[in-house]
């Protein structure tokens, strides 16, 4: 069970974390809703629970609470641009059908 | 695929759900947007990769309206429809700026019915909230493509001297650019917020602004969350041009030119600048000129530079001087100095306004951006991105807000920097015996005759039942919003009778004007065009119709048969059924009828009325 981020992604990262002073990791996890049923969560990081899971990519710790864990396993984050607009972007194996704007998906 | 945001932990929103908030410096010069990307505050560049928008609009012929770079191209080449530096005449009346024409190249439109100035362009007139508007749209498009979702609000920034007019104008401007206005925000508290000056529990800070043309120096007061505009002051007239005057100067006496014309001026500037900014981080720079035939090269040092600036640096410190003697502060009191604008990043000036004030000025972010950055972090906190410990800025009132009185005397309501929002109340009484009605002026400024104030708004309080003089109490409420936003309501205390006026600043636009602007720019641009053609051909089709009547009327009988003249007369009436239900096509269809039915007669009329010259004439009389 993996989540990894992209070199490019991992950088920003570091970056936006350097930038708020403080924090430990980038959190990743699913909340159930949304208009395709599941959605996204990307959050900073500054307390570690006892149940997640911890990873370690490009340098950056990753947070998983375990009942995410199971819709994102296998789950790449990329950093792309698309004209002026920028972000995270979620490579997610699990996901079936993702509502138009990507924001939410189901499984 | 949507591009997804670090949020705060907790704080992440249902798909679609997030607030995406900006902060814009609409500037005189130049403005900029700024917004909250994954915790990190930046301003935001074009596709080009500029952050500055120079605050220029163009109304171009063919009906567009070009904004920034765009619209600066076309600055020399048609100056009367191309306004920069509108910002100057924001909230200002006809009467304001008469001291300030001799500087706009524009015409006004003297005869508008309303107090709002109107620029004459090949658009029509535009007042400066629709030139503003045109600026902030563009900047909240430049948002939204870089957020790829839609504003739900904006904080804009304004001088801290802007009274309630100026303000408003601001405000109206955004409405007008269908913008949601959080809150207008103080340039100077911006900049403050910028460097987080604003989490500290107090503080005495001063903010030095010096730009491409204007300086500011504002002091502000920290206590508890609240910001308070101690003292302001500054030059509008004093900025990095004229560094660069005295740059090219100096280039002038070595170089040993005589004569400066316009094309040498503006090459002696250039140069100078780009040496003001070499400067910057290198302790010499070597300059290079061509002069007719021959080229001339010369070193400049920081020294020399330094010794050419030192006089404008010692007047903006002068400046600095006057603020803290009306703030009544003394300059080791000051616990920070946030520099803001272009020019401060000239090391000399960093070194004097620190020794001035006896501390380090805070330079780590982009002098230039600051105000933005500043507007763009407290759009965040109130779209409510942030978690709820982040404590929410309060403003003070600019200016006192008061009510004129018997004698022409202004008597304060809400005194100067009272945190906002506020409501005020104070009671007054009838004049006159039998006194019925009662006017209320509401005036703003510090000074003690209403003369010297500035007038908000007139309006009359009507139905005060009759009694003595002195009898009747009237309540006078003056209440300002989180914007700094004027209401008043006046109400007589024993029988209730209340003035349900709102009040408008005398310079604001009415609701009307707003509405009808609002549904102009909504309606589609091509409607606009086909409406614009539409007007011409109509004008068009009059004009013709004019010339070929008076025509007619002269020679027509005699040039033309009964045949022909009917015949031109047929396509002329239908022309004129035409004018008022034909679209533009059909109407220039119409128009082109009528000139091929006349073109004979033309040509008679022409060869007529060269018989007419020539005759009697001989051929060397006549002017060939």
């Amino acid at each position: 069970m993996a989540i990894e981020l992209t070199p490019v992604a991992a950088d920003r990262v570091k970056n936006f974390l350097q930038n708020r002073g403080k924090g430990i990791g980038l959190r990743i996890g699913i909340k159930t809703t949304g208009c395709s049923g599941m959605a996204y969560v990307l959050e900073f990081v500054d307390e570690v629970n006892d149940e997640d899971a911890v990873f370690e990519s490009e340098g950056v710790k990753v947070v998983v609470d375990p009942k995410s864990l199971v819709y994102l396993d296998g789950t790449r984050v990329d950093f792309a641009k698309e004209g002026l607009n920028e972000g995270f972007q979620f490579i997610n194996p699990n996901a079936k059908d993702e509502c138009g704007c990507g924001e939410s998906f189901t499984v | 695929m949507a591009l997804l945001q670090i949020s705060e932990p907790g704080q992440t929103t249902a798909p679609h759900q997030r607030n995406y908030a900006a902060g814009i410096d609409l500037g005189t010069t130049n403005s900029l947007v700024a917004v909250n990307r994954s915790g990190k505050t930046d301003t935001l560049p074009d596709s080009e990769g500029r952050h500055l928008l120079p605050s220029v609009v163009h109304y171009a012929e063919n009906g567009k309206i070009l904004v920034g770079h765009a619209a600066q191209q076309k600055q020399a080449s048609d100056p009367l429809n191309t306004i920069s530096s509108v910002k100057r005449i924001m909230g200002r009346g006809i009467e304001d700026l008469k001291s300030l024409s001799n500087r706009l190249p524009y015409e006004f439109d003297g005869n508008s019915d309303t107090h709002v100035p109107r620029i004459h362009t090949r658009q029509g007139n535009v007042s400066a909230i629709e030139v503003s508007a045109e600026i902030l749209k563009n900047l909240a498009h430049r948002a939204e493509q870089s957020l790829g979702e839609p504003l739900s609000g904006v904080v804009i920034t304004v001088p801290a001297y802007f009274d309630d007019a100026q303000r408003q104008a601001t405000r109206d401007a955004a409405r007008l650019a269908d913008l949601n206005v959080y809150r207008l925000l103080n340039e100077p508290t911006a900049a403050a917020v910028a460097y987080g000056l604003d989490q500290n529990p107090d503080g005495l800070i001063a903010i030095y602004d010096l730009g491409g043309g204007t300086f500011d120096i504002s002091l502000l007061h920290l206590n508890k969350g609240v910001f308070e505009v101690l003292a302001t002051g500054g030059d509008s007239a004093l900025g990095g041009d004229d560094m660069d005057h005295a740059i090219a100067e100096w280039l002038i006496g070595q170089a040993g030119i005589g004569e400066v014309d316009a094309l040498l001026f503006r090459q002696l500037m250039t140069a100078a600048r780009q040496a003001k900014e070499a400067l910057t981080d290198a302790d010499s720079t070597r300059i290079e000129l061509t002069l007719g035939e021959q080229d001339f090269s010369v070193e400049m040092d920081r020294a020399t530079f330094n010794g050419l600036i030192d006089d404008l640096i010692k007047k903006t410190l002068m400046s600095c001087r006057r603020a803290l003697r009306d703030a009544k502060i003394d300059k080791d009191e000051i616990d920070n100095v946030v520099m803001v604008g272009g020019s401060t990043r000239v090391p000399r000036v960093q070194q004097k306004v620190g020794e001035f004030f006896g501390c380090e000025p805070l330079t780590d972010l982009d002098p230039d951006r600051v105000v933005a950055i500043g507007a763009a972090i407290q759009a965040d906190v109130l779209a409510g991105n942030k978690p709820d410990s982040d404590m929410l800025l309060l403003d003070v009132l600019p200016l006192s807000l008061c009510i004129e009185t018997m004698g022409g005397l202004s008597e304060k309501i809400i005194a100067r920097n009272t945190p906002i929002p506020v409501a005020r109340a104070q009671e007054f009484t009838t004049f006159k015996d039998g006194q019925t009605a009662m006017a209320i002026h509401v005036v703003q400024g510090e000074r003690e005759l209403v003369s010297d104030c500035r007038s908000l708004a007139h309006f009359e309080l009507r139905g005060i039942p009759p009694m003595a003089a002195g009898a009747a109490r009237i309540k006078v409420t003056y209440q300002v919003d989180a914007d700094g936003l004027l209401s008043v309501t006046a109400e007589e205390v024993h029988s209730g009778v209340k003035s349900d006026i709102v009040i408008k600043p005398s310079y604001g636009l009415t609701d009307q004007e707003i509405e009808t602007m609002l549904r102009d720019s909504m309606s589609h641009a091509k409607e606009d065009i086909e409406a614009r053609m539409l007007a011409e051909q109509q004008v068009e089709a009059r004009r013709v119709i004019e010339a070929l009547d008076s025509a007619l009327a002269q020679d027509g009988h005699e040039l033309l048969t009964d045949e022909e003249y009917a015949n031109i007369q047929k396509v002329r009436n239908e022309l004129e059924k035409q004018i008022d239900v034909a679209n533009s096509e059909q109407l220039k269809k119409a128009i082109k009828a009528v000139e091929a039915a006349s073109e004979g007669y033309v040509e008679k009329r022409m060869n007529a009325s060269v018989r007419q010259v020539l005759s009697g004439k001989n051929i060397d009389q006549v002017d060939v």
